[in-house]
């Protein structure tokens, strides 16, 4: 065996491309159509929860997928965005991008203190710490005077985008919400694949050799963490507008733990994976929610036959077989 | 001469076990330094304590005359100290390209770009492809780095490390599993190397050693034994005594 047996060599092999795959960029241009198409098919306020879900779960399946970081406690970020764009839609009568940037903003400042003494733990002790750090957020929301406690924000307007085009129509808060979770996903995808997203791949795969080139990990595990917060705040705030509505579901434990399932039930570090998990189990909540605490059970039946049957999810699957990554 | 690597009084313990006791190392500047002795010796925890991936009981280490006996492993490697190690360490799942490239981007600082597309990266294929050619790999450059065998995983580690433009090089086992020829191919790649730089190397071939090395240090138990030149080491009754002590070789 040598280095540079000429016998063994095989033929150099041509360059890849970079950057997102041809038909990972054919899905989501199909994709894109299907959702323009959708409101005409479907409730609009159903499809817009499935794409805040979808973008959720992406943004939780950066920190996991591609971070190689477990938080079981993302809900804080979604949930304590989406109170402050419904206070900001409301009390200060922000038109709704500014809502939803002050939301994000909150998440992205939560996301970098909590991550910042988060990621000086590893592993389960990693996942412990930000679950307390989530509880701590979700009893400032049961307490706080902002929040309203047990009843939440209720009926946040839903006031002109730009201060120019209403959104009161289902409609055209479709269109809005449309762009603003596609958009966030996309983000999410070039933060994959750029320069920085190559780090992180490095240091998931092999920690130590990353430290040894003199790359400060923690800084970047921060950044991910921060990142991966500020989405899915973004997600959060955006589901307050549509639903005109903040309450202590989206700041709950069990908000963390969906998320969670989502992910891995659609396939933890694929590209749509997340979105196709949000969306099976947003579907799922939908039309069994007539069967009350049941859908909890059903739920968890779905996570322990799915992590059993398909442990890389239902994408991750489809990916093996088609030998493609999805 | 000047010495480019000094460890005082050197100590570590795991829970009572001394695994490296009170040693006193110093790598002059330019040298080729080995580092030798039987397993479980401590040659790689005395590697984990001069790159602080573990931190000293006791101790202080000097680089280029600084104390670095309080910095973290990264900023070790950005003064230009960096290691290797014992099983060879690439990115799997990442190309050969893309491992050289990866110790390049860090040095060019625009790592944190993560709004950026991948494609900038470009930019530093052909200083990456003049490593990958330097080590013999020119047609895997787009091969995973997992598919590789074990000699050429070893090479491209080497050829990473190099693309750090380090002054100076902790090698452990760079040789380890590599048939002859390879080891030839390593040693040739090393003295050439080692002209700019300074070399520490952990290696268990003692022709290799006797070839390379301008001094080496025994290390049995935690404990230094003998240090000087091959003639000197190899004739000192301590050495022999803790090679057949310890039924190596
Ligand atoms: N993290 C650790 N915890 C406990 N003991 C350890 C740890 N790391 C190393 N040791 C012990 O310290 C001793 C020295 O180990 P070390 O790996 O430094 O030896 P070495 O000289 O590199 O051996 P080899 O030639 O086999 O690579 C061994 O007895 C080992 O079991
Ligand atoms: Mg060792």
């Amino acid at each position: 065996m040598s280095t540079m047996d000429p016998a063994t060599s095989p033929a150099a092999r041509p360059e890849p491309s970079v950057g997102m795959p041809t038909h990972q960029k054919a899905i989501f241009v199909v994709l894109l159509i299907l959702l323009v198409a959708l409101p005409w098919f479907v409730y609009p306020v159903f499809a817009m929860k499935v794409m805040c879900f979808a973008l959720f779960a992406s943004a939780f399946n950066l920190l996991l997928g591609f971070g190689g970081l477990l938080s079981f406690g993302h809900a804080a970020y979604f949930g304590m965005a989406s109170y402050v764009a419904a206070h900001a839609a409301k009390v200060w009568g922000l038109t709704p991008e500014l809502a939803v940037l002050a939301g994000t903003a909150a998440a992205a400042l939560l996301g970098l203190a909590i991550g910042s003494l988060a990621i000086r733990r590893q592993g389960i002790y990693f996942a412990m710490v930000t679950l307390a750090f989530a509880q701590m957020v979700y009893f400032f929301a049961l307490q706080a005077e902002f929040t309203g406690g047990e009843d939440g924000i209720q009926s946040v307007p839903r006031n002109d985008l730009f201060g120019l085009i209403p959104l009161e129509s289902n409609m055209a808060l479709y269109f809005f919400v449309l762009v603003v979770t596609f958009g966030g996903i996309l983000f999410i995808h070039r933060i994959i694949h750029s320069p920085f997203g190559q780090v992180l791949k490095a240091i998931r795969e092999n920690e130590p050799r990353a430290v040894s080139l003199g790359y400060r990990v923690n800084r970047y595990k921060l950044m991910v963490f921060t990142l991966s917060a500020t989405l899915a705040g973004l997600a959060g705030a955006v589901k307050s507008q549509v639903f005109q509505l903040a309450s202590l579901t989206d700041v709950h434990w069990t908000m963390s733990g969906e998320v969670v399932l989502m992910t891995l039930l659609g396939g933890m570090g694929t590209v749509f994976g997340p979105m196709l998990g949000a969306a099976i189990i947003v579907t799922m909540q939908n039309y069994f929610a007539t069967l009350g605490a049941w859908v909890t059970v059903i739920q968890g039946v779905i996570f322990v036959a799915g992590v059993l049957l398909f442990r890389e999810g239902i994408v991750g699957l489809i990916a093996r077989w088609t030998k493609k990554p999805l | 001469m000047t010495a480019a690597l000094e460890a005082r009084g050197l100590r570590k313990e795991f829970k009572g076990f001394v695994a490296v006791d009170d040693v006193d190392l110093t790598v002059e500047k330019g040298t080729i330094h080995a580092l030798i002795g039987p397993n479980g010796a401590g040659k790689t925890t005395c590697f984990n304590l001069l790159t602080k991936f573990l931190s000293p009981t006791a101790g202080r280490i000097t680089y280029e005359g600084r104390d670095i006996t309080r910095l973290s492993p990264a900023d070790i490697a950005r003064l230009g100290l960096v290691r290797s190690f014992q099983i060879s360490a690439v990115f799997p799942d990442l190309s050969v390209l893309e491992n050289v490239r990866l110790a390049l981007q860090r040095q060019r600082g625009d790592s944190y770009d993560f709004w950026r597309s991948e494609r900038v990266l470009s930019r530093y294929d052909e200083a990456a492809r003049g490593h990958i050619d330097e080590v013999g790999l020119t047609e895997f450059a787009h091969h995973r780095a997992a598919e590789l065998s074990y000699g050429r995983k070893r090479a491209l580690e080497i050829a990473t490390t190099l693309a750090l433009e380090p002054q100076m090089l902790l090698l452990d086992e760079p040789m380890a599993g590599m048939g002859q020829e390879d080891v030839e191919r390593i040693s040739a790649l090393i003295r050439r190397i080692a002209k700019n730089r300074t070399i520490l190397m952990v290696e268990h071939n003692l022709n290799v050693v006797a070839s390379l090395s301008d001094r080496i240090t025994v290390l049995a138990r935690g404990e230094v034994l003998a240090e000087g030149d091959y003639a000197t080491v190899s004739q000192a009754p301590e050495v022999i005594e803790a090679y057949i002590g310890a039924g190596h070789d």
